[in-house]
């Protein structure tokens, strides 16, 4: 973040003069044709969500946990998936320019459109779960998305940020929508909106809100998460704009949005998202300010926009909420316009350092002018709906009853901050004396231009004629969210008030910063040196703290000595299981002599002197044998009990052990040694432990009735149904072949297994 | 294992032991026997071969290496498995057929099931084969 590391995503653009005469290149804005196609489906629907309907689909998915893949279109989403769909088609055929040629072209269009999917999933599930699972996908291919430039060590590492930050938030917020369905009795969203009082008094109230939360505040990056946003603007310039817009960072201002009828109008989430959103958008501006690398300064003017919604959303007052939805579409117009704007300076001038860029709007007039909209549009300048956007939120201020002060500060320190940042960004690189830079600046290919100056004039144009959406966007998501029906008016011109008032103040405190901007920034670079450390190094001195614990947690456990584990597992096992025996009463009473015939005798004999010929013996050979004979004295068992089938098997898994073990002992050590040992006394002690708990297991399960229902049933059916006699098989191959099919895997697993380590051992010993 | 019986008595045994081993698998629904059995009495045949002519020409005898016929036998085990869904039953529904049959006799049944023990067999010869023949080799 020192001005130079703008190199990033030059690597992965090729110029555009060679690149749009391949063949890849010519046909890219195909793929903008399926985002279209949905914005333009999307827009069918808005005369009859703008009426107040609601569209639901509804299929079965798993019904037995009430899991159902379920969509409602609402003026809420609606209004989410217009912008995904809308700003991701403009994405797409900037992209098809931007990124003409590169080698991994198809790959990035997987990652797109399949992002653009679960974004658009996200927006519509009326699951709690399909929900859940679309906001796991968004993380899953903006991971793909921001490590797309996979051979720079910083992608790599950004992506990964992104997606351990994200992915934590994930989970927490599984157990929240998880607590919040059984509160609610539902995991359908409009059947739990339905009853969010109840939600609210809940005993489980307040841990579902912390975890929601959780996902949501990781998610918009909202301090102290905030760090992994900018971060992540090391993916292709193309992706920032389309994730920090319109998408990713707003799926967590989605669910907040989406969850006020349900879990909003509580002081505890008043509190916590006017804190936490007034905090990110103040820091996040003071820090835009510090960036000299154009898209930096724009990531963080994103965390100041995403504090922002979070602080409105946490007021109740109608206003409040409208000039929310008002502001997520203003910003997602001006931000993805100047993010491709950016894209285009770099891509045509060779840098995205501010302290290099002057005088562009010579050689580029018409990004100079897409440029200027967005940056008025941002600033909140009349006629641009951004000044709509900012009159709205000044009103809204004032009418959150709590902190109406403290929230109108918050909101007129960051919007002065605003302007400054538009006016570094967007109007100081385009004027005064040209400057050198790495490439001579032309004016951008059609393509590329469209995208931004489509968003610019959509600004204006709604700025102009604010009805259009007030009616047909705004009103219908302010009613979703609210759950309550609504009125919401836009305006250009609101009349001589206080609202008026603070946004000349803003004019004025903004300029007076763009002006001093150079001092301001010196001062804050001064400031960062000083402190101890940046929430970065904190996440990497987190990282590798957690790389240590499992390193020693690793050494500690993992001994490498097979010897060792084994002693591990059988001591846990008598100890469990005998402590089992005893906590729950179980253990056998006395027995009496049992009542055997010679030849059970004779096994039992044959058994317990092979058992002391094993513990005895002083070579590996006579050991395995010794083994043996204990293997085929339970099958002579099995087969005296009417089990020929296992005996069979017994039989066969013994006689593959001694050929096994035979093999295997020819590089063994002798047993002359082990048999001297001094543990050998713990060994002793340790098997008949074993030996005595599983006995009295056995013996204790005997004393008990047998249920025999399962037996009978399988008696019963095992011909009729499954046309067999021989009820272990019919169990294996029939009954119960699931259960087969995962032990034969893992037989296929364990063969992969023994094979690899048997090769590598041998590449081992010969380097 | 340089032995003049071992080798010759193996020839012998080796095709009886496979022969076996295929009869243990047919019999297994109604009989003692299946698969998993089947699987381990050729697996066993093939080790015995291995002890007497080598790892080399047991591989050349397999035509197929084990871990291969091993992945196979899993293959048809779940097509088994999903030979349920084309009469829109449940995942590993057995489905049968009487070839032949008539109101004298039942005549030949064919299901999903035997298909499935087979490829339990085919996995444990191959899952076995992979283990022992490796373990002969590298140590």
């Amino acid at each position: 973040m020192n001005g130079v590391s703008v190199e990033l995503d030059r690597q992965a653009a090729v110029e555009d003069d060679t690149a749009s005469t391949k063949p890849s290149g010519s046909f890219g804005w195909l793929a903008a044709v399926p985002p279209a196609a949905l914005a333009v489906g999307f827009a069918a629907c808005l005369p009859a969500i703008a009426d107040g309907e609601t569209i639901r689909v509804a299929y079965d998915w798993v019904p037995s946990l009430g899991v159902s893949l379920s969509f409602l279109l609402d003026g809420l989403s609606l209004t989410f998936a217009l912008l995904i769909s809308g700003i991701g088609a403009l994405v797409a055929l900037y992209s098809s320019a931007y990124l003409a040629g590169h080698a991994h072209l198809g790959r990035f269009w997987l990652y797109l459109l399949l992002f653009m999917l679960s974004m658009l999933g996200l927006v519509l599930a009326d699951n709690l779960i399909t929900l859940f699972v679309f906001w796991e996908l968004t993380t899953l291919t903006s991971y793909l998305l921001i490590g797309f430039d996979h051979a720079a060590a910083k992608a790599r590492r950004s992506a990964l940020q992104a997606l351990l930050v994200t992915g934590a938030g994930g989970l927490a917020l599984l157990a929240g929508l998880i607590l919040l369905g059984l509160a609610a009795g539902s995991f359908e969203l409009s059947v739990i909106i339905a009853q969010g009082d109840a939600v609210r008094a809940h005993a489980l109230y307040l841990p579902i809100l912390v975890l929601v939360l959780l996902g949501a505040f990781t998610k918009s990056a909202q301090v102290p998460f905030h760090f992994w946003l900018p971060n992540a603007m090391a993916a292709p310039t193309p992706v920032s704009a389309y994730l920090h817009s319109a998408t990713m960072v707003k799926a967590g201002i989605y669910l907040l949005a989406r969850m006020h009828p349900v879990l909003g109008g509580s002081e505890a989430w008043i509190w916590a998202l006017t804190l936490f959103g007034a905090v990110t958008a103040v820091v996040a501006s003071v820090l835009a300010l510090r960036q000299t690398d154009l898209k930096q300064a724009l990531a963080y003017t994103t965390l100041m926009a995403l504090g922002t919604l979070t602080m409105f959303l946490g007021a109740e007052a109608t206003v409040a909420v409208a000039a929310a939805v008002t502001f997520l579409i203003v910003h997602s117009f001006y931000k993805a316009a100047l993010f491709l704007v950016v894209g285009i300076i770099d891509h045509q001038a060779g840098t995205r350092d501010v302290a290099k860029l002057r005088g562009l709007a010579i050689a580029m007039p018409i990004t100079a002018i897409a440029a200027a909209a967005a940056a008025l549009s941002m600033a909140g300048f009349p006629p641009f709906l951004g000044f709509i956007g900012k009159e709205l939120k000044y009103e809204g201020a004032l009418a959150i009853a709590s902190e109406p002060l403290f929230v109108a500060g918050a909101a007129v320190l960051a919007n002065a901050l605003m302007v400054a940042v538009a006016g570094i960004v967007a109007l100081r690189p385009f004027y005064g004396a040209p400057s050198e830079t790495p490439k001579a600046p032309r004016e951008a290919p059609a393509r590329l231009l469209i995208g931004p100056l489509l968003l610019a004039a959509l600004g204006l144009t709604f700025g102009l004629a604010p009805a259009v959406i007030a009616g047909g966007l705004v009103q219908p998501a302010v009613m979703a969210i609210l759950g309550r029906p609504e009125t919401v008016k836009l305006a250009l011109w609101h009349g001589l008030n206080l609202p008026l008032l603070l946004s000349l103040v803003t004019f004025a405190l903004g300029l007076a910063i763009f002006l001093f901007h150079q001092r301001l920034r010196r001062m804050l670079i001064g400031f960062e040196a000083k402190l101890p450390a940046t929430a970065d190094q904190i996440w990497d001195s987190l990282l590798r703290g957690l790389k240590t614990l499992a390193a020693l947690q690793t050494e500690l456990l993992q001994s490498g000595v097979l010897r060792r584990y084994l002693f591990i597992i059988f001591t846990s096992v008598a100890l469990a299981v005998g402590a089992t025996l005893v906590m729950t009463e179980a253990l056998p009473g006395p027995i009496g002599w049992p009542d055997l015939e010679i030849k059970h005798w004779a096994v039992v004999a044959l058994v317990a002197s092979g058992a002391f010929m094993t513990a005895i013996a002083t070579n590996r050979l006579t050991a395995i044998c010794a083994l043996g004979v204990v293997g085929v004295g339970i099958a002579l068992l099995f087969v005296m009990f009417g089990a020929p089938d296992v005996a069979i098997t017994q039989l066969l898994v013994e006689t593959l052990v001694v050929v096994l073990v035979a093999v295997a002992m020819l590089r063994l050590p002798g047993l002359e040694q082990a048999a001297a040992r001094a543990g050998r006394r713990l060994d002793a002690l340790l098997a008949i432990a074993v030996g005595g708990v599983v006995t009295a297991t056995l013996l204790a399960v005997v004393e008990g009735p047998l249920d025999r229902s399962v037996t009978t049933y399988f008696e019963d059916t095992s011909v009729p149904e499954a046309f067999g006699r021989n009820i272990v098989n019919v169990i294996l191959v029939d009954f119960r072949a699931l259960d087969t099919f995962g032990e034969v895997a893992v037989v296929v697993v364990a063969a992969i297994g023994a094979y690899a380590l048997l090769r590598g051992a041998k590449r081992e010993r010969q380097p | 294992m340089n032995s003049l019986i071992l080798s010759a008595a193996t020839r012998l045994l080796v095709a009886l032991m496979l022969l076996f081993s295929i009869y243990m698998l047919l019999r297994g629904h109604n009989e003692p026997g299946g698969g998993f059995i089947g699987g381990l009495i050729a697996a066993i045949g093939f080790a015995l071969y291995a002890m007497a002519h080598g790892t080399a020409a047991t591989r050349r005898a397999l035509r197929l290496d084990p871990a291969t016929i091993a992945m196979i036998g899993l293959g048809i085990a779940l097509l088994a498995g999903l030979g349920a869904a084309l009469a829109g039953d449940p995942f590993f529904t057995g489905q049968w057929w009487f070839v032949g049959a008539d109101a004298g006799g039942k005549g030949l049944p064919l299901s999903t099931v035997l298909l499935f023990d087979i490829g339990v067999y085919l996995v444990v010869v191959g899952a076995v084969l992979t283990i022992v023949l490796t373990l002969e080799e590298e140590v």
